[in-house]
């Protein structure tokens, strides 16, 4: 008995597990497929790569959007740990229940919604459609994500730390610097991780609200995309799955040794 | 003693708040309030392509101007023609199979995964996540290439003779289910994965040892301590499928358009501007319960622990 029930869950994370992976398999493996055509398996070969090289459009888009997403991630990661302390950290002030609803509801709102109002008001305001205007989209989109991150790690740790500092006279800045950013480091690395990776994956946002001269990366993929599937966007796809994988494991070890730290650290602040 | 608090607040922890604040009502909230507003103008062969312009100039003069041309056309256009209604049907219905479907093959992945060893489980974990990293355009472009007519589906349907020509899986309803089910999956299981993680497991040695079958003692004790994540993952996978464009725009037909695909031609293809954000706002009434409840949800999940 117990032991069908468990063949059962392992049937259920392999199955599962294989439906994540597949499609991006097929994917990785193809775009090392020296024939033209899907289906007929040529030999292994690096010819979309080269050609990716060669194609300039795709490289300037790639550039592109690896600058907006550092820039947009970076300011998502300070305006979003800024709403978590002041979520966290404040109790009640006046306007919270408006700056929660405000935090949490770009998690779920259609992109096409935000993707349109952001528009709407850079052409009220009669802005220059660009770099900047993705920009502004994206940390807007990305900091409720971090948000939500460096809100768990805060309401998780132990306080005694920081009401300890206080109280041998420890102004509230220099508290913050010292006591709870490191501790909270981790999560702060892992938001600018996943806002980093947010931007670079947008569409939608970025469809409306680029302007002339602004390609991102998926904006380009789309409009080949739309033309049918091609050798080089296989490549393409490849490369940026690789970059993902490694960023991805980096942050794990880097939040695996963050852990094993802090819960020294907070050892130490037990036996004090 | 709050209002003390508050009042003794130094400027410099008060900007903590005041910055993101300050950038969510200018790029967040005031941009809702100018798609309610060209939702109320008409179109223009202008540009911007709609009117009234508000112009501040022009004082209370041109305050009263601008509120005497607003219409409700664009609502009148979205009720009066088939094409709006059948679209935000057709999106209700998408969201809602999907997500019954994300929530049948989910479940099971999140129970086992709740239930492997301890130390496999945050490797098990990060494999979920780590698809959910990737991108979303490449995840719906990975599918393009395994159901096009000469991809890799047909091909191995055709040599196990289960079909005996190539089906056309593209531009068809079944392709974006597959397409939204792939890619929201992880949406799914982590909140029931946290939720499953957390069950008191001695519950369940309690209702063997009171006879309890395996299958009982599920439907008595997992499944209802399971309903948070289940409510979580559902909403997360509900609310952002109503408005999905990618998807359905790269792996549907063109007969029924979903609301995101809808909106987009509007605003890009016809630059209807004001039936665009009518088209908007209209959806956003439509989502507006599920959202405030996922906020509750939200809420209560991250503050209740501390």
């Amino acid at each position: 008995m117990r032991k069908s029930a468990s063949a059962f869950n392992i049937a259920a994370v392999a199955l599962g597990l294989a439906f994540l992976y597949l499609p991006i398999a097929i994917l990785v493996i193809y775009s090392f497929n020296a024939s033209r055509l899907v289906t007929v398996w040529g030999g292994w070969s690096l010819q979309w790569y080269r050609e990716l090289l060669r194609d300039d459009a795709m490289l300037q888009a790639a550039w592109t959007s690896l600058r907006l997403a550092a820039l947009s991630a970076t300011a998502a990661t300070v305006l979003g740990a800024l709403a978590a302390v002041a979520l966290v950290r404040f109790g009640s002030f006046r306007g919270r229940l408006l700056f929660s609803g405000m935090v949490y509801a770009p998690l779920v709102m259609p992109e096409v919604i935000t993707g349109l109002s952001l528009l709407l008001l850079f052409v009220a305001l009669n802005v220059d459609r660009g770099f900047w205007t993705i920009a502004v989209g994206h940390t807007t989109l990305t900091l409720c994500f971090v948000t939500v991150i460096v809100q768990s790690r805060l309401v998780s740790f132990d306080r005694s730390l920081e009401e300890a500092a206080m109280d041998l006279g420890c102004p509230p800045l220099k508290t913050f610097l010292t006591i709870t950013l490191p501790l909270i480091a981790p999560a702060i690395a892992a938001g600018w991780m996943l806002a980093f990776s947010l931007s670079l994956d947008d569409l939608v946002i970025a469809s409306f609200t680029t302007g002339p001269g602004a390609t991102t990366l998926p904006i380009r993929i789309y409009s080949e995309v739309r033309l049918g599937v091609k050798p080089e966007i296989n490549a393409i796809c490849t490369i940026m799955i690789a970059l993902v994988a490694l960023a991805t494991i980096a942050t794990s070890l880097v939040a695996k040794r963050g852990a094993v730290r802090r819960e020294q650290a907070e050892g130490l602040g037990v036996q004090v | 003693m709050n209002m003390m608090r508050e009042r003794k607040r130094p400027w410099g922890t008060r900007l903590v708040v005041l910055i993101p604040y300050l950038w969510l009502i200018a790029f967040f909230l005031l941009p809702f309030a100018i798609v309610l507003k060209i939702s109320l103008s008409q179109t223009a062969m202008a540009q911007p392509p709609y009117l009234p312009v508000f112009d501040i100039a022009a004082g209370w003069q041109g305050l009263k101007d601008f509120l005497s041309q607003l219409t409700l056309d664009g609502y009148a256009l979205i009720g009066s023609d088939d094409l709006y209604l059948l679209s935000y049907l057709k999106s209700l219905e998408v969201a809602a199979v999907s997500t019954a479907l994300i929530l049948l093959i989910g479940y099971p992945l999140a129970y086992g995964i709740a239930r492997a060893p301890r130390g496999l489980q945050p490797l098990l974990v990060m494999l979920v996540v780590l698809p959910f990293w990737t991108s979303f355009l490449i995840r719906v472009y990975a599918w393009i290439n395994i159901l096009q007519r000469d991809g890799l589906l047909n091909d191995v349907l055709l040599k196990l003779h289960i079909i005996d020509h190539p089906v056309a899986w593209l531009s068809s309803d079944t392709a974006i289910y597959i397409g939204v089910v792939y890619s929201y999956l992880p949406f799914m299981v982590l909140p029931l994965y946290a939720a499953l993680e957390k069950m008191d497991r001695t519950l369940l040695e309690a209702a063997a040892d009171l006879g309890c079958t395996r299958m009982r003692a599920f439907w008595l004790v997992t499944w209802p301590l399971s309903l948070p994540g289940v409510a979580a993952g559902a909403l997360l996978c509900f609310i952002p499928i109503v408005g999905e464009f990618v998807i359905p725009d790269l792996l549907g037909g063109s007969e029924t358009l979903m609301i995101g695909q809808t909106l987009w031609t509007e605003f890009f293809s016809n630059r209807d501007w004001p039936v665009a954000s009518a088209i908007a706002v209209a959806l956003l009434a439509l989502l507006l319960v599920p959202i405030l409840f996922y906020e509750r949800l939200q809420k209560r999940a991250l503050q209740g622990e501390a």
